[in-house]
Protein backbone atom coordinates (compact mmCIF):
# COMPACT_ATOMS: atom_id res chain seq x y z
CA UNK A 1 0.00 0.00 0.00
CA UNK A 2 2.88 2.31 0.87
CA UNK A 3 4.48 1.71 -2.56
CA UNK A 4 1.20 2.55 -4.32
CA UNK A 5 1.40 5.96 -2.65
CA UNK A 6 4.69 6.59 -4.51
CA UNK A 7 3.16 5.38 -7.78
CA UNK A 8 0.30 7.85 -7.58
CA UNK A 9 2.65 10.60 -6.40
CA UNK A 10 4.77 10.12 -9.55
CA UNK A 11 1.73 10.16 -11.87
CA UNK A 12 0.22 13.21 -10.17
CA UNK A 13 3.59 15.04 -10.22
CA UNK A 14 3.88 14.39 -13.97
CA UNK A 15 0.50 15.92 -14.74
CA UNK A 16 1.03 18.81 -12.33
CA UNK A 17 4.27 19.71 -14.20
CA UNK A 18 2.54 19.44 -17.59
CA UNK A 19 -0.43 21.44 -16.25
CA UNK A 20 1.77 24.24 -14.93
CA UNK A 21 3.63 24.45 -18.25
CA UNK A 22 0.42 24.43 -20.31
CA UNK A 23 -0.98 27.13 -18.02
CA UNK A 24 2.10 29.28 -18.64
CA UNK A 25 1.65 28.81 -22.41
CA UNK A 26 -2.00 29.90 -22.21
CA UNK A 27 -1.05 32.98 -20.13
CA UNK A 28 1.68 33.95 -22.61
CA UNK A 29 -0.71 33.44 -25.56
CA UNK A 30 -3.38 35.70 -24.08
CA UNK A 31 -0.80 38.39 -23.24
CA UNK A 32 0.68 38.29 -26.76
CA UNK A 33 -2.78 38.40 -28.38
CA UNK A 34 -3.47 41.56 -26.38
CA UNK A 35 -0.16 43.05 -27.54
CA UNK A 36 -0.92 42.06 -31.15
CA UNK A 37 -4.24 43.92 -30.94
CA UNK A 38 -2.43 47.02 -29.65
CA UNK A 39 0.12 46.86 -32.49
CA UNK A 40 -2.68 46.48 -35.04
CA UNK A 41 -4.57 49.39 -33.49
CA UNK A 42 -1.50 51.63 -33.72
CA UNK A 43 -1.19 50.57 -37.38
CA UNK A 44 -4.75 51.79 -38.00
CA UNK A 45 -3.95 55.17 -36.43
CA UNK A 46 -0.93 55.50 -38.72
CA UNK A 47 -2.96 54.77 -41.85
CA UNK A 48 -5.63 57.29 -40.82
CA UNK A 49 -6.01 60.48 -42.92
CA UNK A 50 -3.66 63.24 -41.82
CA UNK A 51 -1.16 60.85 -40.25
CA UNK A 52 2.36 61.28 -41.73
CA UNK A 53 3.22 58.68 -44.37
CA UNK A 54 5.86 56.09 -43.48
CA UNK A 55 8.20 56.99 -46.31
CA UNK B 1 -4.26 23.52 -40.14
CA UNK B 2 -6.55 25.30 -37.67
CA UNK B 3 -8.97 22.37 -37.78
CA UNK B 4 -6.21 19.81 -37.43
CA UNK B 5 -5.12 21.04 -33.99
CA UNK B 6 -8.41 20.35 -32.13
CA UNK B 7 -8.75 16.98 -33.88
CA UNK B 8 -5.21 16.00 -32.87
CA UNK B 9 -5.86 17.26 -29.33
CA UNK B 10 -8.89 14.96 -28.97
CA UNK B 11 -6.97 11.99 -30.44
CA UNK B 12 -4.05 12.64 -28.06
CA UNK B 13 -6.37 12.92 -25.04
CA UNK B 14 -7.97 9.57 -25.94
CA UNK B 15 -4.54 8.03 -26.49
CA UNK B 16 -3.24 9.33 -23.14
CA UNK B 17 -6.31 7.99 -21.33
CA UNK B 18 -5.89 4.61 -23.04
CA UNK B 19 -2.18 4.57 -22.17
CA UNK B 20 -2.99 5.37 -18.53
CA UNK B 21 -5.52 2.52 -18.44
CA UNK B 22 -2.93 0.18 -19.94
CA UNK B 23 -0.29 1.30 -17.43
CA UNK B 24 -2.46 1.01 -14.31
CA UNK B 25 -4.79 -1.88 -15.16
CA UNK B 26 -3.63 -4.02 -18.10
CA UNK B 27 0.15 -4.23 -17.52
CA UNK B 28 1.07 -7.15 -15.25
CA UNK B 29 2.47 -6.51 -11.78
CA UNK B 30 6.24 -6.83 -11.41
CA UNK B 31 7.31 -9.86 -9.36
CA UNK B 32 10.09 -7.99 -7.52
CA UNK B 33 8.93 -4.36 -7.24
CA UNK B 34 5.17 -4.85 -7.11
CA UNK B 35 2.90 -2.01 -8.22
CA UNK B 36 5.44 0.79 -7.86
CA UNK B 37 7.30 -0.35 -11.00
CA UNK B 38 4.41 1.17 -13.02
CA UNK B 39 6.23 4.51 -12.67
CA UNK B 40 8.31 3.19 -15.59
CA UNK B 41 5.38 3.99 -17.93
CA UNK B 42 5.80 7.71 -17.23
CA UNK B 43 9.49 7.89 -16.34
CA UNK B 44 11.00 6.14 -19.39
CA UNK B 45 8.73 7.64 -22.13
CA UNK B 46 9.39 11.10 -20.65
CA UNK B 47 13.16 10.46 -20.83
CA UNK B 48 12.96 9.23 -24.44
CA UNK B 49 10.81 12.21 -25.43
CA UNK B 50 13.24 14.62 -23.75
CA UNK B 51 16.19 13.02 -25.58
CA UNK B 52 14.34 13.29 -28.90
CA UNK B 53 13.53 16.96 -28.31
CA UNK B 54 17.13 17.76 -27.33
CA UNK B 55 18.25 15.94 -30.48
CA UNK B 56 15.90 18.12 -32.57
CA UNK B 57 17.28 21.18 -30.76
CA UNK B 58 20.82 20.01 -31.60
CA UNK B 59 20.06 19.56 -35.31
CA UNK B 60 18.15 22.87 -35.54
CA UNK B 61 21.03 24.67 -33.78
CA UNK B 62 23.62 23.21 -36.18
CA UNK B 63 21.44 24.15 -39.14
CA UNK B 64 21.03 27.67 -37.76
CA UNK B 65 24.78 28.09 -37.19
CA UNK B 66 25.80 26.86 -40.64
CA UNK B 67 23.01 28.65 -42.52
CA UNK B 68 24.72 32.00 -41.88
CA UNK B 69 27.06 31.33 -44.82
CA UNK B 70 26.08 29.47 -48.02
CA UNK B 71 29.48 27.78 -48.46
CA UNK B 72 29.49 26.58 -44.83
CA UNK B 73 25.98 25.23 -45.26
CA UNK B 74 26.96 23.26 -48.34
CA UNK B 75 30.02 21.80 -46.61
CA UNK B 76 28.00 20.93 -43.46
CA UNK B 77 25.32 19.19 -45.56
CA UNK B 78 27.96 17.00 -47.18
CA UNK B 79 29.66 16.21 -43.85
CA UNK B 80 26.40 15.19 -42.16
CA UNK B 81 25.36 12.94 -45.05
CA UNK B 82 28.86 11.40 -45.08
CA UNK B 83 28.63 10.78 -41.29
CA UNK B 84 25.33 9.00 -41.82
CA UNK B 85 26.55 6.76 -44.66
CA UNK B 86 29.96 5.95 -43.11
CA UNK B 87 28.39 5.46 -39.67
CA UNK B 88 25.81 2.96 -40.91
CA UNK B 89 28.43 0.97 -42.87
CA UNK B 90 30.84 1.03 -39.88
CA UNK B 91 28.21 -0.45 -37.56
CA UNK B 92 28.36 -3.71 -39.53
CA UNK B 93 32.18 -4.00 -39.61
CA UNK B 94 33.49 -6.63 -37.14
CA UNK B 95 36.20 -4.27 -35.80
CA UNK B 96 33.61 -1.61 -34.95
CA UNK B 97 31.11 -4.13 -33.59
CA UNK B 98 33.65 -5.08 -30.92
CA UNK B 99 33.45 -1.50 -29.61
CA UNK B 100 29.65 -1.60 -29.30
CA UNK B 101 28.66 -2.40 -25.68
CA UNK B 102 27.44 -5.94 -24.98
CA UNK B 103 23.70 -6.31 -25.41
CA UNK B 104 23.40 -3.38 -27.80
CA UNK B 105 22.42 -4.43 -31.30
CA UNK B 106 24.52 -3.02 -34.20
CA UNK B 107 21.30 -2.54 -36.19
CA UNK B 108 19.95 -0.30 -33.39
CA UNK B 109 23.15 1.80 -33.44
CA UNK B 110 23.01 1.99 -37.27
CA UNK B 111 19.38 3.16 -37.14
CA UNK B 112 20.30 5.87 -34.61
CA UNK B 113 23.23 7.02 -36.78
CA UNK B 114 20.97 7.05 -39.85
CA UNK B 115 18.52 9.33 -38.04
CA UNK B 116 21.14 12.13 -37.93
CA UNK B 117 21.17 12.91 -41.71
CA UNK B 118 17.43 12.16 -42.02
CA UNK B 119 16.54 14.67 -39.27
CA UNK B 120 19.15 17.12 -40.57
CA UNK B 121 17.71 17.18 -44.10
CA UNK B 122 14.07 17.13 -42.94
CA UNK B 123 14.52 19.97 -40.44
CA UNK B 124 16.49 22.03 -42.99
CA UNK B 125 13.69 21.67 -45.56
CA UNK B 126 10.74 22.15 -43.21
CA UNK B 127 12.11 25.05 -41.13
CA UNK B 128 13.93 27.56 -43.34
CA UNK B 129 15.72 30.67 -42.04
CA UNK B 130 14.63 32.06 -38.68
CA UNK B 131 12.18 29.19 -38.19
CA UNK B 132 15.21 27.03 -37.32
CA UNK B 133 15.83 29.22 -34.29
CA UNK B 134 12.14 29.11 -33.38
CA UNK B 135 12.25 25.30 -33.57
CA UNK B 136 15.40 25.24 -31.43
CA UNK B 137 13.89 27.26 -28.59
CA UNK B 138 10.62 25.31 -28.82
CA UNK B 139 12.26 21.88 -28.60
CA UNK B 140 14.59 23.00 -25.78
CA UNK B 141 11.77 24.36 -23.65
CA UNK B 142 9.46 21.36 -24.07
CA UNK B 143 12.48 19.06 -23.63
CA UNK B 144 13.25 20.71 -20.28
CA UNK B 145 9.66 20.06 -19.16
CA UNK B 146 9.99 16.34 -19.98
CA UNK B 147 13.47 16.19 -18.41
CA UNK B 148 12.01 17.77 -15.24
CA UNK B 149 9.46 14.95 -15.12
CA UNK B 150 12.29 12.41 -15.40
CA UNK B 151 14.14 14.06 -12.50
CA UNK B 152 10.99 14.19 -10.35
CA UNK B 153 9.60 10.71 -11.04
CA UNK B 154 13.05 9.07 -10.76
CA UNK B 155 13.58 9.84 -7.05
CA UNK B 156 9.90 9.03 -6.30
CA UNK B 157 10.55 5.59 -7.82
CA UNK B 158 13.99 5.22 -6.20
CA UNK B 159 12.76 5.82 -2.63
CA UNK B 160 10.66 2.62 -2.24
CA UNK B 161 12.97 0.50 -4.45
CA UNK B 162 16.50 1.60 -3.46
CA UNK B 163 15.61 3.04 -0.06
CA UNK B 164 17.07 6.44 -1.02
CA UNK B 165 15.77 9.39 -3.00
CA UNK B 166 19.03 10.10 -4.83
CA UNK B 167 22.32 8.23 -5.26
CA UNK B 168 25.02 10.92 -4.98
CA UNK B 169 27.83 10.41 -7.48
CA UNK B 170 25.82 8.03 -9.66
CA UNK B 171 26.84 8.87 -13.24
CA UNK B 172 23.38 8.32 -14.78
CA UNK B 173 21.61 10.51 -12.27
CA UNK B 174 24.30 13.20 -12.19
CA UNK B 175 24.63 13.43 -15.99
CA UNK B 176 20.83 13.73 -16.32
CA UNK B 177 20.84 16.57 -13.76
CA UNK B 178 23.72 18.25 -15.67
CA UNK B 179 21.76 17.86 -18.92
CA UNK B 180 18.75 19.56 -17.33
CA UNK B 181 20.96 22.38 -15.99
CA UNK B 182 22.57 22.92 -19.42
CA UNK B 183 19.21 23.36 -21.12
CA UNK B 184 17.86 25.53 -18.30
CA UNK B 185 20.94 27.76 -18.75
CA UNK B 186 20.21 27.77 -22.51
CA UNK B 187 16.69 29.07 -21.82
CA UNK B 188 17.98 31.58 -19.25
CA UNK B 189 20.51 32.86 -21.81
CA UNK B 190 17.76 33.40 -24.35
CA UNK B 191 15.50 35.02 -21.78
CA UNK B 192 17.92 37.56 -20.29
CA UNK B 193 20.61 38.28 -22.89
CA UNK B 194 20.15 41.53 -24.81
CA UNK B 195 22.99 40.92 -27.25
CA UNK B 196 22.32 40.79 -30.97
CA UNK B 197 24.36 37.58 -30.95
CA UNK B 198 22.05 35.79 -28.48
CA UNK B 199 20.64 33.40 -31.06
CA UNK B 200 24.12 32.40 -32.25
CA UNK B 201 25.42 32.01 -28.68
CA UNK B 202 22.40 29.93 -27.70
CA UNK B 203 22.85 27.72 -30.78
CA UNK B 204 26.52 27.16 -29.89
CA UNK B 205 25.60 26.32 -26.29
CA UNK B 206 22.94 23.89 -27.54
CA UNK B 207 25.48 22.06 -29.75
CA UNK B 208 27.83 21.55 -26.77
CA UNK B 209 24.94 20.77 -24.43
CA UNK B 210 23.70 18.01 -26.71
CA UNK B 211 27.00 16.18 -26.19
CA UNK B 212 25.71 15.29 -22.73
CA UNK B 213 22.79 13.29 -24.20
CA UNK B 214 24.96 10.32 -25.39
CA UNK B 215 26.78 10.43 -22.02
CA UNK B 216 23.45 10.09 -20.20
CA UNK B 217 22.26 7.34 -22.50
CA UNK B 218 25.43 5.24 -22.58
CA UNK B 219 26.49 5.81 -18.97
CA UNK B 220 24.73 2.66 -17.79
CA UNK B 221 26.75 0.59 -20.24
CA UNK B 222 30.16 2.04 -19.51
CA UNK B 223 29.97 2.78 -15.76
CA UNK B 224 28.80 0.95 -12.67
CA UNK B 225 25.64 2.73 -11.61
CA UNK B 226 22.76 2.29 -9.20
CA UNK B 227 20.41 2.86 -12.13
CA UNK B 228 19.15 -0.40 -13.72
CA UNK B 229 20.18 -1.55 -17.20
CA UNK B 230 18.04 -0.32 -20.12
CA UNK B 231 14.84 -2.23 -20.74
CA UNK B 232 15.32 -2.23 -24.52
CA UNK B 233 18.46 -3.12 -26.43
CA UNK B 234 20.59 -3.55 -23.33
CA UNK B 235 20.20 -7.23 -22.64
CA UNK B 236 17.38 -6.64 -20.15
CA UNK B 237 14.49 -9.08 -20.14
CA UNK B 238 11.14 -7.35 -20.06
CA UNK B 239 7.78 -9.07 -20.28
CA UNK B 240 6.39 -8.50 -23.82
CA UNK B 241 3.10 -7.24 -22.33
CA UNK B 242 4.99 -4.67 -20.25
CA UNK B 243 7.01 -3.65 -23.31
CA UNK B 244 3.83 -3.18 -25.34
CA UNK B 245 2.33 -0.90 -22.67
CA UNK B 246 5.61 1.04 -22.52
CA UNK B 247 5.51 1.65 -26.29
CA UNK B 248 1.83 2.71 -26.12
CA UNK B 249 2.68 5.21 -23.40
CA UNK B 250 5.62 6.54 -25.39
CA UNK B 251 3.43 7.02 -28.48
CA UNK B 252 0.87 8.89 -26.35
CA UNK B 253 3.56 11.15 -24.86
CA UNK B 254 5.08 11.74 -28.30
CA UNK B 255 1.70 12.93 -29.61
CA UNK B 256 1.31 15.13 -26.53
CA UNK B 257 4.83 16.57 -26.98
CA UNK B 258 4.08 17.27 -30.64
CA UNK B 259 0.96 19.25 -29.73
CA UNK B 260 2.77 21.20 -27.00
CA UNK B 261 5.65 21.96 -29.41
CA UNK B 262 3.16 23.10 -32.04
CA UNK B 263 1.55 25.52 -29.56
CA UNK B 264 4.93 26.79 -28.35
CA UNK B 265 6.10 27.24 -31.96
CA UNK B 266 3.04 29.37 -32.78
CA UNK B 267 3.56 31.34 -29.58
CA UNK B 268 7.16 32.11 -30.56
CA UNK B 269 6.14 33.16 -34.09
CA UNK B 270 3.46 35.48 -32.68
CA UNK B 271 6.00 36.94 -30.24
CA UNK B 272 8.47 37.67 -33.05
CA UNK B 273 5.76 39.25 -35.22
CA UNK B 274 4.87 41.60 -32.35
CA UNK B 275 8.57 42.41 -31.76
CA UNK B 276 8.89 43.27 -35.45
CA UNK B 277 5.74 45.38 -35.22
CA UNK B 278 7.21 47.30 -32.27
CA UNK B 279 10.54 47.68 -34.10
CA UNK B 280 8.70 49.01 -37.17
CA UNK B 281 6.78 51.46 -34.99
CA UNK B 282 9.96 52.78 -33.39
CA UNK B 283 11.67 53.08 -36.79
CA UNK B 284 8.73 54.99 -38.25
CA UNK B 285 8.51 57.09 -35.09
CA UNK B 286 12.18 58.07 -35.35
CA UNK B 287 11.82 58.91 -39.04
CA UNK B 288 13.97 56.04 -40.32
CA UNK B 289 12.78 54.30 -43.48
CA UNK B 290 10.58 51.32 -42.75
CA UNK B 291 12.41 49.51 -45.53
CA UNK B 292 15.48 49.26 -43.29
CA UNK B 293 16.30 45.79 -42.02
CA UNK B 294 14.55 44.99 -38.75
CA UNK B 295 16.15 43.36 -35.74
CA UNK B 296 14.72 39.89 -35.31
CA UNK B 297 12.85 39.18 -32.13
CA UNK B 298 14.34 37.14 -29.33
CA UNK B 299 12.69 34.21 -27.63
CA UNK B 300 9.33 34.60 -25.98
CA UNK B 301 9.26 36.09 -22.52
Amino acid sequence: MNAVKFLFAAYIATWVIHGVYLGSLVRRFSRLRQQAKEVKASGFRRSAPGFPRED
Amino acid sequence: MKRLFPILSVVTAILLAYALYQALVVAPTDAQQGEVYRIIYYHVPSAWTAFLLFFINFIASIQYLVSAKASTKKAADRIVIAIGVVGVIACFLPAVQKLIPAGMRPSAVATTVLLIPIFYVAIGKLFPGQRLDVLAVTSAEVGVVFCTIVLVTGPIWARPVWGIWWAPGDIRLTSTLVLWLIYVSYLVLRRFSNSAQTQMLAAALAVFGALDVPLVYFSIWFFRTQHPQPVIGGGGSMDPRMLQVLVINWMAFLCFAFLVCWSRFRLELLHREIEEGHALESLVGSGVSAKASLPLGRSSR
